[in-house]
């Protein structure tokens, strides 16, 4: 079957118009609906705008529990939301701003929680523990360090923004 | 009266084999409960059948009265299950059959695999009831979310959370099943109704469709 010429018969060049006509039409039909269910995929990473929650000379060593409400845009919802952080001063005195919520399952995490562990964060729901700095005592449930607010200190007011997590430990 | 009009349709589209086709053929005396008592495990594809078609039913009726939006889901779920009559048992036979289900659609799979009846030639109706497994599951999963209450919600945060440990595609995965990259809500509740309502559904009868042509096609496997 090597003839110069490639014929195309009729019925092969229906069958190829059709395909062609038929595929645009689908392809036409169906990216439209695609994209819309695609779309909050595609949308920009919200960076969070950043909050004024506290004066910097309240914090302490000691971690403290600070709560600070967002306006929270849920699509056609508006709503304000608390958002809770334990923030102290590390030793080389700079701030940390801790996210309360457990990396197991999601509960809320507080400061010397229980009383047979100091100097730890403790999650009631599963007995999950965290050092002073967030990261979490190995062989225990949470399966990674709490998420840490994204921050910044103007005119002695601490600003907090989104929780970043930190994957792995 | 009902002969008559049956003879009428039929002498105009001969619909005699069609249900022949579908409904009239020999029960093999090994898969014939009757006759052997072990047999009935091979009732169990027909019980997930069953049950999948109450939950069609039930769900098909709870939509006169759930509403898929944050304010309302739960007040209309609240309301369907204490002010209207039969609601509560509608609901129950929904809520207990998504459990039952996947134990029907567990057994019968167990049967297949110890009577090795997934062999050629059969493996592809094999792969097509494993398809329909995780359709099962998929329901399960949308389904869990929509009364939202406490439970739902935080079923569905772990639920996400395992969806973004996919390798490189898991955060477009969570987002593209929670509709928004941080929140829970409006647009996560109406795209859990949206795929529980009419894509899993869609993609389960096509399934179905398949798995039950190819038992027609193939016939059930010999006695062991």
């Amino acid at each position: 079957m090597s003839e110069k010429k490639q014929q195309v018969s009729r019925r092969q060049f229906l069958n190829y118009t059709l395909t062609g006509v038929g595929g645009f039409m689908a392809a036409g039909m169906l990216t439209p609906m695609i994209r819309m269910a695609v779309d909050p995929v595609l949308q920009p990473k919200k960076s969070g705008d950043l909050v004024a929650v506290v004066e910097v000379d309240k914090l302490t060593t000691e971690p403290q529990r600070f709560d600070w409400e967002i306006d929270q845009v849920d699509a056609w919802y508006e709503s304000k939301v608390t958002k809770t952080a334990w923030v102290f001063i590390q030793e080389d005195d700079s701030i940390l701003a801790l996210s309360p919520i457990c990396t197991h399952l999601g509960c809320t995490v507080s400061w010397e929680g229980n009383e047979e562990y100091p100097n730890q964060y403790y999650c009631p729901c599963h007995g999950g523990r965290y050092y002073k700095n967030g990261v979490n005592v190995p062989g225990l449930p949470p399966p990674a360090p709490l998420a840490v607010y994204d921050q910044d200190v103007k005119d002695g007011t601490l600003y907090l923004g989104k929780a970043i997590s930190r994957k792995g430990a | 009266m009902m002969q008559k009009i049956y003879d009428w349709v039929d002498e105009r589209m001969d619909i005699t084999p069609l249900w022949r086709d579908i409904a009239d053929h020999e029960v093999p005396e090994h898969v014939n409960p009757a006759h052997h008592f072990s047999a009935f495990v091979y009732c169990f594809g027909g019980l997930t059948f069953f049950v999948t078609v109450i939950q069609i039913l039930s769900g098909m009726f709870l939509t006169m009265y759930y509403v898929p939006d944050i304010e309302n889901a739960w007040k209309s779920v609240y309301y369907l299950q204490s002010e209207v009559a039969s609601g509560q048992i509608v609901r129950g036979m929904h809520h207990w059959g998504a459990s039952v289900v996947i134990v029907m659609l567990f057994l019968h799979t167990l049967r297949v695999f110890f009577q090795g009846a997934y062999k050629k030639p059969r493996e592809l109706n094999w792969i097509v009831g494993v398809l329909l497994f995780f359709v099962m599951l998929g329901l399960g999963f949308t389904g869990y979310l929509l009364p939202w209450d406490n439970k739902a919600y935080f079923a569905t945060q772990v639920g996400l959370q395992i969806a973004e440990t996919t390798p490189f595609i898991g955060d477009s995965v969570k987002i593209l099943l929670s509709g928004d990259a941080d929140i829970v809500g409006a647009q996560t509740l109406t795209r859990f109704f949206a795929i529980h309502v009419f894509f899993l559904p869609a993609a389960l009868f096509g399934l179905m469709a398949v798995h039950f042509i190819m038992i027609r096609k193939q016939g059930i496997s010999g006695p062991l």
